[in-house]
């Protein structure tokens, strides 16, 4: 096979979302180079799940199955995407940025001789492929320039996933050759974190915090300013590392995700894995001291100036013009 | 325990970033520089299991010489020694050149447990840990927020998304990417930083160790990324800046 490879994840039995995204950027890349796309799903039975990708306008969909694949192991699947990237030889392959993704694909890239050219915004003609740098402050545009597969990972929300026309699949049935002592990490089930007291999820009004508090002794400053406009107080994740609030407040990928009616990001710069915990929000205002940060690409209205003379200030007006 | 940690030195977070003449990477005259923040954890965590269980940690950075500031930095906070790879051309290697680098300096140590952190804050690439492994033949897990050692390994965290966790054993010697938040970090004491001035630190060249590939990915330039979402920028004073968004939360997005 030539074409583009997209390989779609699944979670027990249930397709992670972004897989979507990671088909749409597939057939955005294949329209683009007049490459046939085709989909690969791991597992040890998947499928039930089979039928979902077929529906994605895909010519061709692969199930490799086995099961040594039903827990998902690094070992287990690159092994298992090596044998079927070798076999087919496709001339992209495409995954979604996901925390497995990411535990993985490295490896697969470098058993194969190539570089993952991870976490990809955009794919322009070349393809040259758009991916941040400095935490979103910069973008850095990549190249594949040896020989085999060139593979990349895309970023959540950087591709819409779209309709397709449904067609019927063909769908092929791959078993991999795999020996237990070939996976040498024992994995056991997700479990929660601590306790969820605060439910942020339903929160109408959020001031949310990041790093440019400075310090822990300063957070009474963002607790007046949500007091004062009666919003629950959320923060970035270090904030959380550094216990200054709970962990239960943090706010991103891997944190809560919220939808208030107003989120107030005060000292936050816009991490990809920041804004995924909050772009759903109606109204987002952010206070940075940095005229690029990356959160005024997602802020309504913005504030550039220091926290500490603007955050009072608001507090200030706030009660004031409630009386 | 013999433990290796990998260190990467990485713009300051709050350094002004302009765009070299070149267009390739950005103007690092004047650039302050730090200690990549989840490599601080993946020290702390190595500094930790030391104190437990005895042992020895070797920091390794690969860069141009300015790296030498951030290898002191982590002798002062209680790393044993340091293997300094001395390189130029770090911007020419992909992250399988760099991997394949930092594993040949690695190799000759024979460490139990090779920590590095989950991602670098300038290129963010998340991937040298785990490529490192592959280089090296080694098991390993990724985004890795404790580390327990257990009589035949390791014990280890591993942070899943949106609050999920999962552990893990695997079998040592094994390659860990650590996240950051799983311990509260250490400063370096008066007494840490007097010491690290006589540490090892132990230099070897790119060449030396003979691990020279074309790079199959490349970087080819770099843009300052374009609006795309018009703001509207409340100015003036604080004061003045503070009473316009209070009208605005007040008529036009109705939250007061
Ligand atoms: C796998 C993974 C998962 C992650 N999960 C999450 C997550 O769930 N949630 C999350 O938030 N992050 C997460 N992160 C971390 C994320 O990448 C960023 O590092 C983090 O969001 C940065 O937090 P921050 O914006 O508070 O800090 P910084 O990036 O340090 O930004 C501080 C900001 O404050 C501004 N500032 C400084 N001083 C002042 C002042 N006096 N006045 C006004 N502004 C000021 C600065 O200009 C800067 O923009 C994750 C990272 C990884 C790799
Ligand atoms: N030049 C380097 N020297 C030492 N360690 C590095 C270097 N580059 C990357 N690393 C390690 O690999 C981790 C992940 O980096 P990256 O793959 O660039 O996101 C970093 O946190 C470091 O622990």
């Amino acid at each position: 096979m030539s074409g583009v490879l997209v390989v779609v994840e699944q979670h027990a039995g249930r397709i992670a979302r972004i897989s979507w995204e990671a088909c749409a950027a597939a057939q955005h890349l294949g329209a683009q180079l007049s490459l046939p796309v085709s989909a690969v799903i791991v597992g040890a039975q998947v499928e039930a799940q089979i039928s979902e990708v077929a529906a994605r306008g895909l010519p061709r969909v692969a199930r490799i199955e086995h099961p040594l694949l039903a827990q998902y192991t690094a070992d287990g699947f690159t092994l298992a995407l090596e044998q079927f990237v070798k076999a087919e030889q496709p001339d992209y392959i495409v995954f979604p940025h996901t925390y497995q993704v990411r535990d993985y694909a490295p490896a697969l890239a470098a058993r194969l001789g190539q570089v993952l050219i991870s976490d990809v915004v955009a794919i322009g003609d070349g393809p040259v492929f758009t991916r941040q740098l400095l935490q979103g402050r910069l973008n850095g545009s990549y190249r594949h320039v040896g020989t085999g597969p060139c593979i990349i990972s895309v970023q959540a929300g950087a591709f819409r996933a779209g309709e397709t026309e449904k067609c019927a699949a063909e769908v092929t049935v791959v078993s991999p050759t795999i020996d237990p002592t070939q996976i040498r990490t024992k994995p056991g089930e997700p479990f929660r974190g601590s306790s969820q007291t605060v439910d942020l999820g339903s929160a109408q009004l959020i001031v949310s915090v990041g790093r440019g508090i400075k310090d822990a002794a300063n957070i009474p400053i963002v607790q007046e300013l949500a007091t004062a406009l009666g919003a629950e107080l959320a923060a970035s994740r270090p904030i959380c590392d550094n216990g200054w609030l709970p962990m239960e407040r943090q706010i991103g990928s891997s944190g809560q995700t919220v939808s208030p009616k107003l989120y107030l990001a005060v000292g936050i710069s816009g991490a990809i894995q920041h804004l995924v915990g909050m772009k759903g929000s109606q109204c987002v205002v952010a206070i940075n001291k940095d005229p690029d940060a990356p959160i005024f690409e997602v802020a309504d209205y913005g504030i550039v100036g220091d926290l500490f003379e603007v955050v009072p200030a608001l507090s200030a007006a706030l009660k004031a013009a409630k009386g | 325990m013999k433990i290796i940690v990998a260190i990467k030195q990485v713009p300051e977070r709050d350094a002004q970033v302009r765009i070299n003449a070149a267009g390739k990477w950005i103007e690092e005259v004047d650039l302050q520089y730090a200690l990549n923040e989840s490599d601080a954890y993946a020290l702390e965590e190595a500094l930790q299991l030391k104190e437990k269980h005895g042992g020895e940690v070797t920091v390794v950075s690969a860069g141009p010489e300015r790296v030498g500031q951030t290898i002191r930095e982590a002798l002062a906070k209680g790393a044993d020694r340091a293997i300094y790879v001395a390189s130029n051309d770090l911007g020419s290697r992909d992250a399988l050149g760099v991997a394949r680098l930092l594993a040949a300096a690695i190799q000759p140590e024979n460490p139990d447990l090779i920590l590095t952190g989950l991602q670098s804050e300038d290129l963010g690439l998340g991937q040298t840990g785990v490529i490192l492994a592959e280089v090296l033949g080694l098991p390993h897990a990724s985004l890795i927020l404790h580390v327990e050692k257990t009589e035949t390994g390791l014990t280890v965290k591993r942070e899943l998304e949106e609050g999920w966790f999962q552990t893990i054993e695997l079998p040592t010697p094994a390659v860990l990417t650590i996240q950051s938040g799983g311990n509260k970090l250490r400063y370096a004491t008066l007494m840490g930083i007097k010491r690290a001035k006589i540490k090892e630190v132990r230099q070897v060249t790119a060449s030396d160790l003979g691990v020279d590939v074309p790079p199959v990915v490349l970087m080819e330039g770099v843009t300052m990324p374009h609006k795309q979402k018009s703001t509207q920028m409340l100015g003036g004073s604080p004061k003045e800046a503070a009473a316009a968004l209070v009208e605005k939360l007040k008529f036009e997005v109705r939250v007061l």
